[in-house]
């Protein structure tokens, strides 16, 4: 261990594992680390072992491999399982899980029973003012909405001071508006507290406004783990980059020190050799529609969400891309158009081996024609 | 354009070209699903799939035709795909995209004996989770005993009031008609040989040593028993249970403690009430059907049924108790998942709880009946 670095970080993973029947894990050799006051989004597809990591961390399920430190001290490994109340975590459930019988103070108070009664009071009436609740300390969690259901919940987590904060999809029982109001709240509310804070999520735009980091999961490994930016901007895998976000994906050559496709040339950022087949992601917001008379790719269709308009655009090849257009841009189905191509944040992958013909990599976000 | 779309079909032409045609939809792709698995695929060579013949196609045809290219390639041919349609081959791409979480989606066959090892293995594993439930719940005993303070008192009582007083109805009806059905049969077979006053010893006998305490760990275990595994499991699916244990609470002292010993106070007091309807209702058939007198009946009884089999019947219904009471919360723990788990624990509670009940009840009649008892 460092010990120069004076302040070790909260959690450290190391190489985790889990695996809930033998040979068939859940999680793969995670290793991340989450400093004081950090908040951490782990984010990924539903059943990509990222609730099972929050449990590991939690203690409800033992590691088959590596280790969990906690403020420095091991808690988890193959051998070693401190139980979940030496561990000093506080968790929101998804769903909430408060206490149906107990009145919200009560539920609040409820694992500070070794404190004195005054005691217990101050710290219950803080917590209500943090959290909003303040007028609703008598009710019963049912005679409560979804929104003030979860305030409870954290308040209950936070109650204790926890070393760091768990949330396990913490808006996913809540109406949008509501959600990202909530949102925005517990933001505030875990910087104001400094609180350490993990939250599991498989919404993009949740990880990218909470998180100070983010890690991206898929089938039990870890993708990629880095700011919110840096995911969006520079995923290291296609799989990060069609899951942050809309992404189309065109194969391409590269050719004297440019990458050259079918809707134009790219930088060789990668600095690959002549001659190697890439796939070069390319974002929505960087297609932009030229209606031409005779040009050979064509609209396929338009979706309009309000703020904007994205068109789906076959090339002659067949290759479907996708375009954001401002919402007041309309052009009909079926219309001959050219492509501009803005590239301000392509990736290059180099191709893997599997394809053959007109098969490409691509991902499954191609709407069928 | 003509709306008729041909069936599928694929042939093998001069062994170079798989001319694919007709509509690769599902189930109309099955048949050609069966010759690409029987085909012979030539050896080391370049193969080509023409497939611009064909004129739908479905995720299901896109799989049929992947499974078969990459078939052909690892047999060692060289395959390429002629002709499909772009929107076809965006659904191929699609396919093959996902081909490797498809078929680790299907589990490999195992054999017999694959099969029989992962059982045992199995079982070895769930006798291994229920004895490590029984060891934490009998060191959660040996704490409480240490510090009876601990004791949930309001939760002992409600369980008591819930499982207790509230089956009386219940067990006094059904141990009162299982007296009145005893003493009918008997009956039938008294009067031939004369030997009508016998009816007491029968009645009073089989009810308060066996059919009483039977009967009521029974309907315990059906009331009771299942209520247990399907609170705690719902507990378990909302994550309260975790909650609990996240505030140092733990579950087995919080929920199984109380139950447990609610139960074993409370089955005794119902095998005892029991005893007396049941023999209640022997004695009303034994006076209407036999001429057996209250009074005689009542004389017989005290002489012939002596007070020890009274005792073990009430002395077997807290092992009763303690059974169903584990059994049912054991079970409800192991509920993983969702909803659908619970009532499937909870009617494993039921099933287990009796079954182990009725195998203690035949090992107590067996030891007893060696020791002369």
């Amino acid at each position: 261990m460092d010990l120069a670095a004076g302040q070790s970080p909260v959690l450290e993973l190391r190489g985790i594992s889990c695996a809930y029947e033998p040979n068939r894990p859940a999680v793969e050799q995670i290793t991340l680390t989450v400093h004081q006051g950090e908040i951490l989004c782990l984010l990924g597809p539903s059943g990509c072992g990222k609730t099972t990591i929050l449990r590991a961390i939690a203690g409800f399920e033992r590691i088959t491999d590596g280790s969990i430190s906690l403020s420095g001290r091991l808690v988890s490994s193959r051998d070693v399982m401190v139980p979940t109340e030496q561990r000093h975590i506080g968790m929101v459930f998804q769903e909430y899980a408060l206490f149906p019988h107990l009145r919200v103070e009560k539920n609040i108070a409820f694992g500070l029973s070794h404190l004195s009664r005054p005691q217990q009071k101050a710290i219950v009436d803080d917590l209500l003012t943090l959290t909003g609740l303040r007028g609703l300390e008598h009710r019963y969690p049912h005679e409560l909405s979804g929104g003030q259901q979860q305030r409870v919940a954290l308040a209950r987590a936070l109650a204790l001071r926890p070393v760091l904060l768990l949330l396990d999809e913490p808006f996913s029982n809540l109406d949008p508006d509501m959600a990202s109001r909530m949102r925005q709240d517990l933001h505030a509310l875990l910087r104001q507290t400094k609180t350490t804070a993990i939250l599991v999520t498989h919404d993009h735009d949740e990880a990218f406004s909470m998180a100070d980091r983010v890690a991206v999961l898929n089938r039990g490994r870890l993708e990629q783990f880095d700011t919110p930016e840096a995911i969006y901007h520079v995923p290291t895998t296609p799989f990060v980059a069609d899951f942050v976000g809309q992404a189309d994906f065109i194969s391409g050559v590269v050719t004297n020190d440019v990458v050259t496709s079918e809707i134009g040339e790219f930088p060789n950022t990668q600095h690959l050799a002549t001659g190697t087949s890439v796939v070069v992601m390319i974002r929505p917001d960087d297609i932009h529609i030229v209606p031409t008379k005779g040009a050979d790719a064509h609209i396929l269709a338009r979706q309009f969400k309000g703020s904007e308009n994205v068109y789906t655009i076959q090339l002659p090849s067949g290759q479907i891309v996708h375009s954001s257009e401002s919402s007041l841009s309309i052009y009909q189905v079926g219309t001959a158009i050219a492509l501009r191509v803005v590239a301000t944040h392509t990736v290059l992958f180099p191709q893997p081996l599997e394809s053959s013909g007109k098969k490409d990599p691509g991902h499954g976000n191609a709407p069928p024609p | 354009m003509d709306d008729r779309v041909q069936q599928a079909a694929v042939s093998l032409v001069e062994g170079r070209t798989l001319r694919c045609r007709g509509a690769w939809t599902m189930p109309d792709v099955a048949p050609v699903e069966r010759a690409l698995r029987r085909m012979t695929w030539p050896a080391r060579s370049a193969l080509v799939f023409e497939a611009s013949g064909i004129e739908a196609f479905d995720t299901g045809g896109a799989v049929v035709l992947y499974r078969a290219l990459m078939e052909a390639r690892r047999q060692g041919c060289e395959v390429s795909i002629q002709g499909l349609r772009p929107d076809y081959a965006q659904l191929m791409s699609l396919v093959s995209s996902h081909w490797a979480a498809m078929v680790a989606e299907v589990a490999p066959r195992q054999n017999g004996s694959e099969r029989f090892r992962a059982s045992i293995r199995n079982r070895v594993a769930q006798g291994a989770g229920a004895l490590e439930f029984l060891g934490e719940s009998a060191t959660a005993l040996v704490r409480l005993v240490a510090s009876p303070r601990r004791l949930r008192w309001r939760s002992c009582l409600n369980s008591l009031r819930l499982d207790g007083v509230h089956a009386l109805p219940i067990t006094g009806l059904l141990t009162f008609l299982i007296g009145v059905v005893i003493a009918y049969q008997g009956a039938e077979q008294l009067r031939k040989f004369g030997t009508n006053i016998f009816i007491v010893d029968l009645v009073g006998i089989s009810l308060l040593r066996e059919i009483a305490p039977l009967i009521a760990a029974i309907l315990i275990a059906g009331r009771s028993g299942s209520a247990y595994a399907a609170q705690i499991g719902t507990m378990k699916v909302t994550e309260e249970l975790d909650a609990l244990q996240t505030f140092g609470l733990s579950p087995i002292e919080l929920l199984v403690l109380p139950r447990v010993l609610a139960l074993v106070v409370a089955l005794p007091l119902l095998t005892a009430y029991a005893d007396v309807l049941g023999v209640f209702g022997g004695m009303l058939i034994a006076s209407n059907q036999l001429n057996v007198s209250f009074t005689a009946f009542l004389s017989r009884f005290e002489e012939a049924v002596a007070l020890r089999h009274m005792l073990i019947g009430l002395g077997k219904a807290p092992f009763f108790a303690v059974i169903i009471a584990l059994v049912g919360c054991y079970q409800g723990f192991q509920i993983r998942g969702g909803v659908d788990d619970v009532g499937r624990h909870t009617t494993i509670s039921v099933v287990q709880s009796i079954f182990l009940v009725i195998i203690f009840d035949a090992i107590c009649s067996i030891l007893l009946n060696w020791w002369n008892l």
